[in-house]
């Protein structure tokens, strides 16, 4: 059977998160609580979450998560690290044996900075200098596989459900202040562990649910642009053009999900001018990247959480808040769970992202 | 004089109901009706039919039908009849073979073989008649991206866009080739659909004032009818270097065909031939074509956005691209089964390529050099229906040019011989007995139903795959397999075969 | 009133407005029956003069002031108040035809009796409008542009 990068697979799914505004600490533990309870929206087959605030003690370094399926692979693709990155940490994630996951590859995590004066002959800036590693780990070095590359931040994933994959990995033992959490329900995979959700590039980590019908453009759209989708899923391409809008095109999140999510023309045409111009110009310029078809998606970052929502509401996201915090779920009661009496509930719309932004942002260093 | 070809058709009048009205008599300017000498009989002599059917149409008995005139030859699977035929015409001519209309030539149409998608269980189909379904299209140079004051107001400096209601578009067809009753009857249908027509290299007849908002003016090689007003009164320029059907052959309208409207709108004396050269004697290479863009540029102030359309030849994708570096904001390209008014049937039916294969191949060539969104790529060359229009899109296209259909709507019968100037139907001639046979005001509202209806089978369509808008469709090449094609094949058009 | 006005630029000279006439003017309405075996045959009440250059249809234009009503001996002719349609009463009429030699426009046809278009009294739209190919011709109100 084929796996995620030699042929496309759509999935169904439950996503979850929460985010502390005034970037106060939560423990996996409740994160793992509200995703568990979807148990049913997922199959087994993938599970995963993401962590920010997790590694203050590396905070100025990338902190690289990677799968090996062998020790060629772990060899070479250490090789290529270091000469790339000054290293300072190199060490086994830890994790816990859970009886429904096995199988699973050699799992490491990298501490380090830019390899500066490889970074100035190739150059690249910082962040694209990264993403170019990162993306030549995962296309040419067969058993190798970063799927976390960000700074102060981590993702967490496996083949399994959820809750077991948050044991597996011992996720009540960080503390984050934006948790995002993901159950896969693939409709055709083997279910490999770098399948899993969420996807991650730089501070960008990303949970999806739903299947995007716009795929193919949106994938050639971005594909111009130097990026290879190699795992051949929504989340992949979702992720690259959130990249590539806010890191490219410097453009705001909010801006950024008004292209992936724009309104639909009749509104537009209703529009005051200003506005009007704004939208138009926008699908003008971007109808690549519009996507379509039934998906929700957290999209997680140093700099906040934003929460969208495909344009015909196809699929369900749910948002509540209480107090300085913000959770959301495909399921209210998974909100509930954790939030039981929640200030504010609603139901996220199509043409309504929701952004929350972290209030005391982490300082970039460049 | 015989001339050793037996005719192609037989008319056959059934006498047991033809009630001797005349209607087809007086209909045929093949002449192959007429009446007995006491003027109560109708006759048939077949010889000049083309099975045009102006006459089978309009009979009100039902009481004629033409059939294929039956002469075999002795089997010869190479010495065709066919090519007989056309030797015995040229040694009785000694001149080149003319057709009309797009190659009969039964090659591959990769249309028929390439399959679209629809959802199920995963991804929920959208029902159009519940949901919007957008197929407006943005035609244009975009900029690389947008720059935003805060979410809500836009900074971008636009370069001009046209904004068209429907990917569809009437591809260039010149007053002169076609009646003005004809291109008018377009140029309604356009402005009541919210697209455009385009003049071909005929000018812009005055009657065609009100539609300027709609037209797409073309500048070819002879420059017939260009003119700073003309150019302004457009909603796009565009440059002609090629037609699909006739790649690297310049046009010929012959002097009876000008009239004194044609010759007024072409700027050329009445009577005379117009010649359009086969290159533009300004363009002899790509940084040629670059100042001409830049001289329209500057003669419409930069308020006209500039098309280039070209012919679907082996290079096309390389061309492609080196037009929209030379300032092209829209590049048309035309398949080599595109119509035309006429055409040397060698030239028709030999060369250039299929632009399913010209268009997949400048789609991915230009998203390797990642300008494609950039510039906006128009397909044309024969699209029969709403489902060859959805696929040309999700191969790549922005939008198609359609001709033939329009004019099938409008009464053509495919008989391609346009460039005799004997249409009957009133379309592809300058005569006014058989101009005055195509009314405006019956034939707008028929293309525009034509229309309509193909834009709601591309909603139902886009619906089916969960799409509700077409600019998601738009080189989504996943929404389409392949059936019965090579590897090759598939790869030229990026797509899977079937059952993968 | 409404009556049928054509477009002399439009025109085919198809004649089709004379086929469709007489079947809608026949006992059988059928196309072929009316046109090839009813006895008598049915009469046309509308006529197209020219050639392929230049056509027109011509009948009967329900005059203000028929000159067919004043003249006819009998008081068959008559134009309905209401209507406005000139109509030939055949119970009255004697087929003497002094109504044909008075119409300027020659709409008065023969047949046993004077025969002449009733724009298909009891249709939506006159037959020949209604199956006129190319719109040439039109059921309009015309006001006093008549």
């Amino acid at each position: 059977m084929l796996k995620e990068g030699q042929i496309r697979i759509p999935s169904g799914c439950a996503i979850a998160a929460i985010i502390d505004r005034k970037g106060g600490l939560i423990n996996g533990s409740e994160i793992i609580k509200s995703i568990s309870l979807m148990h049913d929206r997922s199959n087994g087959l993938g599970g995963g979450f993401a962590a920010y605030g997790i590694y203050p003690e590396h905070k100025d370094e990338y902190a690289f998560h990677i799968f090996f399926e062998n020790k060629e692979a772990h060899q070479k693709c250490e090789e290529f690290l270091f000469k790339h990155f000054n290293i300072d940490v190199a060490e086994r994630i830890p994790t816990k044996k859970v009886a429904s996951i096995s199988n699973g590859p050699d799992i490491w995590r990298y501490f380090g900075r830019v390899n500066r004066v490889r970074m100035k002959n190739s150059r690249l800036d910082e962040g694209e200098y990264v993403v170019q590693c990162v993306t030549k780990i995962n296309a040419a070095y067969d058993g190798a596989y970063i799927f976390s590359s960000g700074k102060n931040m981590g993702c967490f994933k496996a083949v399994g459900y959820p809750e077991d994959v948050g044991e597996f990995y011992m996720l009540d033992q960080y503390n984050a202040y934006l948790w995002t959490a993901h159950g896969r329900f693939p409709t055709n995979t083997p279910g490999w562990w770098g399948g899993a959700h969420p996807f991650n590039i730089l501070d960008w980590s990303i949970v999806h649910n739903g299947e995007i019908s716009s795929y193919d453009a949106n994938r050639r759209y971005i594909e111009q642009f130097g990026y290879k989708c190699t795992m051949q899923t929504d989340t992949e391409v979702i992720t690259y053009l959130f990249d590539h809008l806010i890191r490219h095109h410097g453009l705001p999140a909010n801006v950024a999900a008004d292209v992936l999510t724009a309104p639909e023309w009749d509104e537009i045409d209703r529009m005051d001018k200003e506005k009007k111009e704004y939208f138009t110009n926008l699908r003008a310029i971007y109808s690549g990247a519009l996507v379509n078809g039934p998906f929700s998606v957290i999209l997680g970052s140093n700099k906040g959480l934003l929460a969208i929502n495909d344009r015909l509401k196809l699929r369900s996201l749910t948002a509540a808040t209480k107090g300085d915090r913000a959770y959301f779920a495909s399921e209210e009661s998974a909100i509930r769970i954790i939030c039981p009496d929640p200030e504010k509930v609603w139901s996220v719309s199509g043409a309504d992202p929701v952004f929350v932004p972290l209030e005391t942002p982490e300082k970039e260093d460049d | 004089m015989v001339n050793y070809i037996p005719r192609r058709f037989t008319v056959v009048r059934d006498r047991e109901l033809c009630i001797d009205c005349g209607c087809c008599v007086r209909q045929c300017s093949n002449e192959c009706h007429y009446f007995s000498d006491d003027g109560k009989t109708a006759l048939v002599k077949s010889d000049n039919c083309v099975a045009c059917h102006r006459c089978v149409d309009l009979c009100p008995t039902g009481a004629l039908r033409i059939e294929k005139y039956i002469c075999d030859y002795r089997d010869n699977a190479n010495w065709t009849p066919q090519y007989q035929q056309e030797i015995c015409r040229q040694a009785e001519t000694g001149g080149v073979l003319l057709s009309g209309m797009g190659t009969p030539k039964p090659y591959p149409i990769y249309w028929d073989k390439i399959l679209l998608n629809a959802s199920q269980v995963t991804n929920p189909s959208i029902d159009p008649l519940r949901e919007p379904m957008e197929i407006r299209t943005i035609l244009g140079r975009k900029p690389e991206k947008i720059t935003v004051e805060k979410k809500g107001k836009s900074t971008v400096e636009m370069p001009p866009q046209v904004i068209i209601e429907t990917p569809i578009m009437f591809s260039a067809m010149s007053f002169g080739s076609i009646s003005l009753n004809a291109q008018k009857s377009l140029a309604m249908a356009a402005k009541s659909l919210g697209t455009l027509f385009n003049t071909g290299e005929g000018g812009l007849h005055p009657d065609l004032a009100d539609y300027t908002d709609c037209a797409i003016v073309q500048v070819a090689s002879g420059r017939f009818g260009v003119h700073k007003d003309y150019l302004n009164n457009s909603r796009f320029v565009e440059i002609k270097i090629g037609q699909g059907a006739k790649p690297g052959i310049g046009g010929h309208l012959p002097g009876e065909k000008v009239n004194v409207e044609v010759s007024n709108a072409r700027m050329i004396p009445e009577g005379s031939d117009a010649i359009s050269p086969a290159p533009h004697h300004d363009i002899y290479s790509i940084e040629d074509l670059r100042q001409l863009i830049w001289s329209i540029k500057q003669a419409t102030d930069n308020k006209k956005p500039v098309s280039v359309k070209i012919a679907a030849v082996h290079n096309v994708a390389a061309i492609a691209s080196g037009c929209a570096r030379a300032g092209a904001d829209i590049i048309a390209i035309d398949g080599f089964r595109g119509g035309t008014g006429a055409a040397p049937t060698r030239i028709r039916d030999n060369v250039g390529i299929p632009i399913e294969l010209a268009l997949a191949a400048a789609d991915q060539r230009l998203r390797d050099e990642g300008i494609r969104s950039r510039i906006s790529l128009v397909a044309a060359g024969s699209f029969r229906c709403s489902a060859d229009i959805v696929k040309a899109i999700a191969l790549g296209a922005d939008a198609c040019y359609c001709a033939s259909a329009p004019l099938i709507a409008m009464g053509c019968h495919m008989c391609q011989t346009c460039n005799t100037g004997k249409c009957n139907w009133g379309i592809a001639t300058q005569r006014p007995e058989l101009t005055k046979r195509l009314n405006p005001d019956i034939m707008h509202e028929r293309v525009e139903n034509l229309i309509n209806a193909w834009n709601h089978e591309i909603k139902e369509i886009m619906g089916g795959m969960g799409i509700n808008s077409i600019d998601s469709l738009r080189g989504n090449r996943l929404m389409l397999r392949g059936l019965g094609l090579s590897e090759k094949e598939l790869e030229i058009l990026g797509i899977k075969h079937a059952g993968e | 009133m409404k009556i049928v006005y054509a477009k002399e630029e439009l025109c085919l000279n198809c004649r089709l407005c004379e086929v469709y006439c007489k079947t809608a003017h026949s006992k059988t309405k059928d196309v072929l029956k009316a046109n090839k075996y009813e006895n008598p045959a049915p009469v046309s009440r509308i006529t197209v003069y020219g050639d392929k250059m230049l056509s027109a249809a011509v009948n009967c234009r329900h005059c203000d002031n028929p000159k067919c009503v004043q003249a006819c001996i009998t008081g068959a002719m008559t134009k309905d108040r209401k209507t406005g349609v000139v109509s030939v009463n055949e119970d009255k009429c004697i087929g003497c035809m002094t109504c044909l030699a008075v119409c300027p426009f020659g709409c008065i046809k023969t047949g046993k009796f004077a025969v002449k278009c009733d724009l298909c009294q009891g249709e939506d739209e006159p037959a020949c409008v209604k199956n006129c190919p190319n719109r040439a011709l039109v059921y309009v109100d015309l006001g006093g542009a008549r």
